[in-house]
């Protein structure tokens, strides 16, 4: 396989609790979620490892009009982990009411959530969550 | 490379419509093949965008049918390209090199879209697709919740307190509404206050309803062919100076979005091979499919510094009259967004703009123009230089 990690086997891990990254051999920096090559340098000298899960928020949205299978509102967030990688996920555990921009820098840690499969999605998803740190 | 000149434009009103995919096609088509003074059979290839035919309307493959409905002989090539909301331009640059590279003379090109039938809850799940499908769709990111979070990081980043960015957000679809007014193919030719944006509701934090352009139903298209072939031609030929297109993946690798790789790279393609900065650009068509979409546009094709943006919508600078105009047309905000149409529609307004067409909206003397089209959370970005 070409793929050191692919999405299922990233989704797996993530429903077992286990956020996992790829570090590159030749430049050290981590790649997540995972591709077939660096984020950074495109090397292909990957190894799977695990990743601490802390991060901070660095922009968020609150869906309002959502798309077709989906309930609004929920907040959108992006997240920059401890490691450098950034994930898309949902801030959980917050009224989207009281979201402002203070969100920004906040503290989180990432959980999941399994995303039943709807319309062309090709099956189930996972998506990351995110909880403050109060 | 050969020098290719667009010596014939259509366009479809934008906004609901009776019409089919392939009848709102041949009917910008037919416009383009008219105003180019030539023969249906003078072209030598077909080169369609189209991005959702196949939720839309069932219709895949749309090429061959649209060849049909024109009909052109069996030898004609007649390809579909889809690049989310930049499926036009993309198949633009693709027809540019074909006449360019010497292998066909007349080629036609253009984009169609059908969507408003879909409701916006399909819509807004079909147009979502262009989104990173394993690791972001699933969070239910929609496209105004892209720039939604855009807007959110730009304010933070240049410290601009939300309620002054706001406001200047709301004058972007202020302008473009007054553009819009004065284009009678517009979806919206409607002006509007600042008060009806700040009033009207919440999509996607901080965005609502009046930051985001419509969905549209709509096509335009283009004949391109030889310089030597346009010089023939009694209509006055528009060239293409320069082509530019940039790749990004899913957003979060993107990280800082505020300032689009993608789209810096595909410009600085376009000007150079323009031989061109953009203090030489006239008049600008660039994709404002949120108002803030608008200004973080400005800033990277180098009309503004970073972060001073949004200034411009206090200035007057960005409207008909001032330094720069952008979106004369009224933008994807008023004249209306049918992604796969949209590319072809900013050339279509460039074009009648450097030909001094544009009655009301027209930019005076303007003698270079350039166009921006943004697919996807910049997955694809497309950028083509204008000169006459």
């Amino acid at each position: 396989m070409y793929y050191k990690l692919n999405h299922r086997q990233y989704f797996e891990a993530l429903k077992q609790g286990q956020l996992l990254g790829l570090k590159c051999g030749a430049c050290g920096e981590i790649t997540a979620p995972p591709k077939a090559c660096c984020d950074n340098c495109a090397a292909t000298d990957l190894e799977v490892l695990n990743l601490s899960g802390e991060g901070e928020i660095k922009s968020y949205t609150v869906i309002r009009v959502a798309p077709e299978g989906l309930k609004a509102p929920y907040i959108v967030a992006m997240v920059e982990l401890a490691e450098g990688p950034w994930l898309m996920g949902n801030l959980v555990d917050f009224d989207p009411e009281r979201a402002s921009l203070e969100l920004i820098g906040k503290k989180v840690t990432v959980g999941h959530k399994v995303v039943s499969e709807m319309n062309y999605t090709a099956g189930e998803g996972v998506t990351p969550t995110f909880t403050m740190v109060y | 490379m050969r020098k290719v000149a667009i010596t014939g434009v259509g366009m479809t009103k934008f906004g609901p419509t009776e019409l089919g995919l392939n009848e709102l096609f041949v009917e910008a088509a037919a416009e383009a093949v008219e105003t180019a003074g030539i023969n249906v059979r003078d072209i030598q290839s077909l080169f369609v965008g189209n991005c959702l035919g196949d939720f839309a309307e069932g219709q895949a493959n749309i090429g061959g049918f649209l060849a049909s409905e024109l009909g052109l002989p069996p030898g004609t090539p007649a390809t579909r390209f889809e690049g989310a909301c930049a499926t036009a331009s993309v198949a633009i640059r693709n027809a540019w090199l074909w006449v360019a590279s010497g292998y066909y003379d007349t080629v036609l090109v253009g984009g169609v879209e059908k969507i408003l039938h879909l409701g916006t809850s399909i819509a807004t799940r079909t147009f979502a697709m262009a989104s990173d499908s394993k690791y972001e769709e699933f969070s239910g990111l929609t496209f105004p919740g892209v720039f939604g979070m855009l807007t959110h990081m730009y304010a933070h980043k240049y410290g601009l307190p939300l309620p002054v960015l706001k406001e200047r957000m709301a004058r972007v679809a202020v302008k473009n509404h007054r553009h819009g007014a004065k284009n009678p193919l517009a979806q919206f030719q409607k002006e509007i206050s600042v008060d009806t944006v700040l009033n009207s509701f919440m999509v996607a934090d901080p965005l609502q309803l009046f930051d985001c352009c419509p969905f549209s139903d709509g096509a335009a298209a283009l004949v391109l062919t030889t310089g030597e072939n346009a010089k023939k031609l009694a209509s006055k030929p528009v060239y293409i100076m320069g082509v530019g297109q940039g790749s990004a993946g899913a957003l979060s690798r993107q990280k800082d979005y505020t300032v689009m790789q993608s789209r810096l790279a595909s410009v600085g393609q376009a000007y150079k091979m323009a031989g061109v900065g953009p203090a030489d650009i006239d008049v600008c068509e660039l994709h404002d499919c949120f108002t803030i979409a608008e200004i973080v546009a400005s800033e990277c094709l180098g009309f503004f510094e970073f972060g001073k943006g949004s200034e411009a919508l206090e200035t007057g600078e960005t409207a008909l009259g001032g330094r720069i105009p952008i979106n004369p047309s009224g933008g994807l905000k008023a004249k209306g967004h049918p992604i796969g149409a949209t590319g072809a529609a900013q050339v279509y307004e460039i074009v009648k703009q450097l030909r001094g067409e544009c009655g009301d909206r027209q930019v005076d003397g303007a003698k270079i123009g350039l166009t921006d089209t943004l697919g996807g959370d910049a997955g694809t970005i497309v950028n083509l230089v204008l000169g006459v």
